[in-house]
């Protein structure tokens, strides 16, 4: 099996799953690059993420299983695919992959907040009390409703710098799978708690993975 | 991209069709071009996207050097309500920048459903929606497309309309803006030499006068402006621009495929079709253009579907040759091929077998008329037998499920007309019991029905509409007398066919209706969910229009008729001589069998041959 991984961001952070999969099968085309299809009744080409990327979340760390066929060497493939992607989309590096994408642990991601009024002046203390409770429950949408999600126990690591008059840049590392907090509930955890310091917009981009003892995942 | 693009973007539905920055885009250096393009489609990205015409000429503007030709379509509800919320202006795809800015603004209009968007999205790029009360050289706001053909009911929010195909015209109008705004030139005086183009109508030069009855009396001229504006032709296709580096959206858009344009206009002729006539004389693509062009345009953007577009595929010369070296390149990398616009009466198994060596897709036949008396008076050239056979043919090859699609209202129809299409329906059902290879998946039929809409430039374009109650009727008699269970019966109501029918014959005093509509709240009327009749009957009322004045009034042929400054090519005399031949329920032959002397080869001035 063969591993890729690539950044997503910009525009490109707006197309969705199912339209990634399909941009990425094209890229293949486009590229002349033969992979493995999936057997049955209507093959199409074999392509699995790691982690669904939410819509209008950027990512440095994207990784995707595929398998090459042929002779295309996969030191070429990066360059090869590149110039058949869309603006956004940046293949970094295809390899042999070891371990399972379920051995994804952890996430490290980047939330900011901008306040369009400049940061209120106490907020970076107070949001950093507030993650240094010992619980804080949000709710989190599932397939079956709503349910109630304690982000504490998921929250690995956290930081928090004031990057702007308006802006505050927060540094989480959540648990990534089974359960699997996003970066966009840290948001919601602030705007749940403190009302009065919730952000005018949140935006999000994912930095690293990593598997259980933190080393990164490839 | 704008910051508050970036807020709202996550807020609404399928944010990707506003984003650009797909796989194949132009982006050019802003400030190394000197003429800023909008090429607007006034209807969904996913619409647009799928639009051949717009893929071909913002290809061929971009060529041009200086020249940058970005993309632009209406927002659904939500991104509209969002952008003025926010007051994003409307944007063109590439640059993200504003488009009230560019130098030239223009529509590809090709339904008239699409009218009201033009005003809005006007409306949301910020600027005045009235022609007249846009006074500075730049933006220039021009529309092309099927509106060409009777630009009228848009003329008094459109500067210049370009009249056929965009290919050569279009390039020409941006030389000259290029010249105007070097040399300063106000806008009067730019519109003045753009009506000097050939193919080019700026509606302020000239002033409809009407009859005491409400008929249109004459078009007055400003001086230098044509009598009348002939419409503009691609003569050699295989010396024409192919977009075979075309955009690949990253989502989904309606026709996701590569589509390859086989020819232009129709042999058929057939009498209430408005495409069979205006897009005259019958120009091909050598089949061996063809195949270099799709090969290119599959590998070049990772499609693995191909369709063929064209009036009438079947009558494609050499589509044989066509099929078979497409199929020796689609068949080895698993990209299957679509073939639709066959007709019944040379639909053949061996075509159907290499078609079907792909993917198996279903039939549609459109036999417009249940009985051949009608079928003679619309010169649908299709016999029972040639339907029957189809069918058998199709049933034979294992396939099930079939569209059948007819029209109500036709001229000359009677009820037996009527009941001769659940006739066929019937016969089409005994024709699957004894042919059918395989019945265990069952038949699936399905009829529908759309109400006749008379259009300009057909041989029909005098005859008036029936009223909506009269073809309910008629659809309730036809539903009743389709029994069959395997026979699913959908009708197109009547509501949108009279308001196309009043748009599409209008004259200048509709522009009024189009605005009141709009006024009123009125954009993507395409579509159901934002399509309402009542608000197009108010602003009727309002504006003083009577839509039965204009959609069932049986016009005389001697009426000055509102699109006859216009000229597709083909001679009105051909129209009223085909108009008398439909009432006697004479047919006339296909151009390829024996010209009728229709006028349109005189179009051809570079020594080509219509369907040559």
């Amino acid at each position: 099996m063969d591993r890729l991984l690539f950044r997503k961001e910009g525009r490109a952070r707006y197309i969705s799953h199912l339209d990634l999969m399909r941009t990425f099968q094209r890229m293949f085309l486009r590229a002349g690059i033969a992979i493995k299809h999936t057997e049955g009744f209507n093959p199409h080409p074999y392509v699995a993420f790691a982690m669904p990327l939410p819509l209008g979340t950027e990512s440095d760390c994207e990784l995707m299983d595929f398998g090459l066929l042929g002779d295309t060497d996969r030191k070429d493939v990066p360059a090869l695919l590149n110039r058949a992607a869309p603006e956004g989309i940046t293949v970094l590096a295809v390899y042999e992959a070891e371990r399972k994408l379920s051995a994804i642990a952890w996430l490290a991601a980047d939330c900011r907040l901008v306040y369009d009024h400049g940061v209120p002046p106490d907020a970076a203390a107070r949001i950093r009390e507030l993650f240094s409770r010992s619980s804080l429950t949000v709710r989190k949408k599932t397939k079956r409703g709503e349910a109630e999600l304690d982000v504490i126990p998921l929250l690995k690591d956290f930081s928090l710098e004031q990057t702007g008059e308006r802006e505050l840049l927060l540094h989480v590392t959540l648990a990534a799978q089974a359960p699997t907090v996003a970066p966009a509930q840290i948001a919601e955890a602030v705007r749940l708690y403190e009302p009065a310091l919730a952000p005018d917009f949140a935006a999000f981009r994912r930095r690293e993975v990593y598997d259980q003892d933190g080393g990164v995942f490839r | 991209m704008m910051p508050e693009l970036e807020r709202v973007l996550p807020t609404v539905q399928k944010p990707a069709r506003y984003t650009g920055g797909e796989f194949n885009q132009i982006v050019k250096d802003k400030s190394a071009v000197d003429l800023r393009f909008a090429f607007c489609f006034p209807d969904t990205y996913e619409v647009g996207m799928s639009n051949l015409g717009m893929r071909i000429l913002y290809g061929a503007l971009n060529e041009e050097p200086g020249v940058w030709c970005e993309r632009v379509f209406a927002p659904w509800g939500d991104m509209e309500d969002a952008m003025r919320a926010s007051h994003i202006p409307l944007y063109a795809l590439e640059s993200g920048d504003p488009i009230r800015d560019f130098d030239m603004i223009a529509f590809s209009v090709g339904y008239e459903m699409a009218f009201t968007n033009v005003l809005n999205m006007l409306d949301l790029a910020g600027l005045p929606i009235r022609a007249a009360e846009r006074t500075a050289l730049t933006p220039i706001v021009a529309a092309g497309g099927t509106v060409g053909v009777n630009p009228e009911p848009m003329a008094d929010f459109v500067d210049l309309f370009f009249v056929g195909e965009g290919e050569d015209v279009d390039l020409e109008v941006v030389r000259l803006l290029k010249k105007a705004k070097a040399a300063g030139w106000d806008k009067q005086t730019f519109l003045a030499a753009a009506a000097g183009i050939e193919g080019v109508y700026v509606p302020s030069l000239y002033e409809p006068v009407y009859r005491a009855d409400g008929t249109l009396q004459e078009m007055k001229r400003a001086s230098g402006a044509p009598e009348r504006v002939t419409k503009r032709i691609v003569e050699r296709m295989d010396e024409a621009y192919y977009p075979v580096k075309t955009i690949v959206p990253s989502t989904e858009i309606i026709h996701d495929r590569v589509v390859l344009e086989l020819f232009r206009g129709c042999i058929r002729g057939c009498r209430f079709c408005q495409a069979g006539f205006i897009y005259r004389p019958v120009r091909r693509r050598s089949p061996e253009a063809l195949v270099k062009i799709a090969e290119e345009a599959l590998a070049d953007s990772g499609y693995e579907e191909i369709t063929l577009s064209s009036l009438s595929s079947s009558d494609y010369k050499g589509l044989g040759e066509l099929c078979d070296g497409l199929l020796d390149w689609c068949e080895p990398r698993k990209i299957s091929l679509s073939l639709p616009s066959l007709r019944a009466d040379n639909f053949s198994m061996g075509l159907m077998e290499r078609v079907q060596k792909v993917r198996k897709t279903g039939l549609t036949f459109a036999p417009e008329a249940g009985t051949q008396r009608l079928r003679d008076v619309i010169n649908k050239n299709v016999r029972e037998e040639d339907v029957l056979n189809a069918c058998r043919i199709a049933f034979e090859g294992g396939w099930s499920t079939l569209k059948l699609y007819f029209m109500l209202g036709l001229p000359t129809e009677t009820d037996e007309d009527v009941l001769g299409i659940a006739d066929l329906a019937n016969k089409v059902v005994h024709e699957w019991r004894e042919h059918a290879s395989n019945k265990n998946r069952g038949l699936r039929i399905t009829v529908s029905t759309s109400c006749f809409i008379p259009k300009p430039f057909t041989p029909f374009q005098w005859e008036g509409q029936i009223s909506r109650e009269e073809y309910m009727r008629r659809v309730t008699l036809l539903r009743d007398n389709l029994r069959a269970r395997c026979v699913t019966y959908n009708w197109h109501d009547a509501d949108t066919s009279l308001v196309e029918a009043v748009l599409s014959r209008g004259d200048r005093r509709i522009g009024r209706v189009i605005e009141n509509v709009w006024r009123a709240g009125g954009k993507l009327d395409a579509w159901s969910e934002y399509f309402s009749f009542d608000r197009w009957m108010q602003a009727m009322a309002d504006a003083g229009v009577d839509p039965a004045f204009y959609a069932c009034r049986e016009r005389s042929t001697d009426e000055v008729l509102p699109w006859d400054v216009i000229s597709v090519g083909v001679d009105k005399a051909f129209f009223i001589r085909e108009r008398e031949a439909a009432y006697r329920g004479v047919v006339t032959r296909d151009c390829r069998a024996g010209c009728s002397g229709c006028g349109a080869d005189r179009l051809m001035t570079k020594g080509g041959r219509c369907d040559g």
